[in-house]
């Protein structure tokens, strides 16, 4: 399905080696090398505290990284070049409470050389935000998308959004996401956006990074990701016990995570061949990929083969 | 058309574009020449991210279902015509089936559980073909040793 000629010549929006951030002691972000082609609506997932929001703003060039480079379009981030590319939507909207939505509108003309008057005020208008409103009126959905107007206006490549969704309830939501995907189609922007809905990423997403404390735990198509992984489900009493211990019929598939009770085992794995014996397997979804990467403690990182950077090593997917 | 994209049902949304537009062909409710809506116009209507849109465009190209006319749309082809099974619609076959359907439903049956029902019909008399084939090849066999 994918690995096509036309999918390897696709363009790199942005290429990351070995970035990491460091506050004090502590590392949130460590090790992170992956590309996203251009064109792709990427989900970046993690538990909190796993680097997310540091990734976003080292990629808008609003944070300075301690290991390791990040280029937007082959332009090193943070860079004049790179950041005329870029908009960035922090997960606290950056509007004035006392402005109008048009007044908001006349600051993104003023600040940015690239701004489109027309679009950014169609997509206001297409979600019924009158434009004398003043923004502390506002509610939370329509703040969020004259905030999005704002960052789209900038005419950018690549669109950073940070939790985007998190505070609007699923009417709302699903109308941004739809607003947000037609200038996708229409532009071909690449959106890179952190969330914590893991459910609603399967239709919004086709492109995933996850990351947790180990540091880059899946990169890749989400297609991709899907068709190389398997749900093994089996009754508990039914597994037998192989000679190291674990469950038997595992050996030859890589385990990323297991869970079960007195009645049921499931376990997620990529598998290394036949699945057979007591164990019935079924494609995962996307939500229950997430979450067992989620779960498992960072010994089976994926990166699949049009994320990988070359020399920069992670185990492959062939 | 419109499609309807479910989440959570375990098959990937692609794939849903591309068995909701050939069931429509084979329905007869599309018909060859038909264009199919844009990627923006799925991705504003149906919140899918245009890429499954093309995909599936692309998949359903493949299949001959539809032709990719760059820059002016994707529409139904015309070999596609041979899928339809429209006069389906109107037989007494579909009749009994949508009287069956509304007998499960009243009985309390969810929408769910009468496809299922049918898989399962559909499944076993792929079994019971299957079989039937079988013996058939071992008869041959048998017949020639």
């Amino acid at each position: 399905m994918s690995g096509s000629t036309g999918e390897a010549a696709e363009r790199t929006a942005l290429e990351v080696r070995g970035l990491g951030r460091q506050y004090g002691r502590r590392w949130v972000l460590r090790d992170a090398t992956f590309r996203l082609p251009a064109g792709r609506v990427c989900g970046l997932v993690g538990p909190n505290g796993a680097g997310k929001t540091t990734m976003l703003e080292i990629v808008a060039g609003l944070r300075e990284a301690s290991a390791g480079e990040a280029r937007v379009f082959g332009e090193p981030a943070g860079g004049a070049q790179a950041r005329q590319r870029v908009a960035f939507l922090p997960q606290e909207k950056p509007l004035f409470a006392r402005f109008t939505v048009a007044e908001t509108l006349r600051l993104g003309h003023e600040l940015n050389p690239r701004w489109d008057q027309e679009l950014a005020e169609g997509f206001v208008r297409a979600g019924s935000v009158p434009l004398d409103a003043k923004v502390g009126r506002l509610s939370g959905g329509q703040r969020t998308r004259v905030a999005l107007a704002v960052a789209l206006g900038k005419r950018p490549d690549l669109v950073l959004l940070d939790e985007p969704l998190a505070d609007l309830d699923p009417l709302v939501r699903r109308q941004t996401v739809a607003a947000l995907l037609g200038e996708v189609a229409e532009r071909g922007i690449t959106v890179l956006l952190s969330s914590h809905l893991v459910a609603e990423l399967d239709t919004l997403c086709d492109y995933l990074l996850l990351v947790a404390e180990g540091g880059l735990q899946l990169a890749g198509d989400v297609d991709e990701i899907i068709s190389v992984h398997r749900t093994l489900t089996a009754p508990t009493d039914r597994i037998p016990t192989g000679p190291d211990g674990l469950p038997a019929g595992l050996e030859h598939h890589t385990v990323v995570e297991i869970h079960g009770d007195q009645r049921y085992t499931t376990a997620l794995v990529r598998p290394g061949g036949p699945v057979g014996g007591v164990w019935e397997d079924s494609a995962p979804t996307l939500e229950e990929v997430v979450l067992a990467y989620l779960a498992q403690n960072g010994s089976a990182p994926l990166i699949s083969p049009n994320s990988y950077v070359p020399g920069v090593g992670s185990e492959v997917v062939k | 058309m419109r499609y309807y994209i479910e989440r959570r049902r375990g098959v990937a949304a692609y794939q849903q574009i591309v068995e909701q537009t050939k069931r429509a062909v084979r329905a007869g409710a599309l018909k060859p020449g038909d264009r199919l809506p844009t990627a923006r116009e799925v991705a504003e209507t149906c919140a899918v991210n245009p890429n499954t849109t093309l995909k599936a465009y692309r998949e359903l190209d493949r299949d001959g279902v539809v032709e990719l006319r760059q820059g002016v749309g994707t529409f139904i082809a015309a070999a596609a015509a041979d899928r339809s099974h429209a006069p389906a619609a109107e037989s007494p076959l579909y009749a009994e089936l949508a009287e069956w359907t509304g007998r499960a439903l009243a009985a309390g049956l969810l929408e769910e559980d009468v496809r299922d029902l049918v898989e399962l019909a559909l499944q076993e008399r792929q079994q019971t073909a299957a079989g039937t084939a079988r013996s058939s090849t071992d008869k041959r066999n048998g017949g020639r040793g």
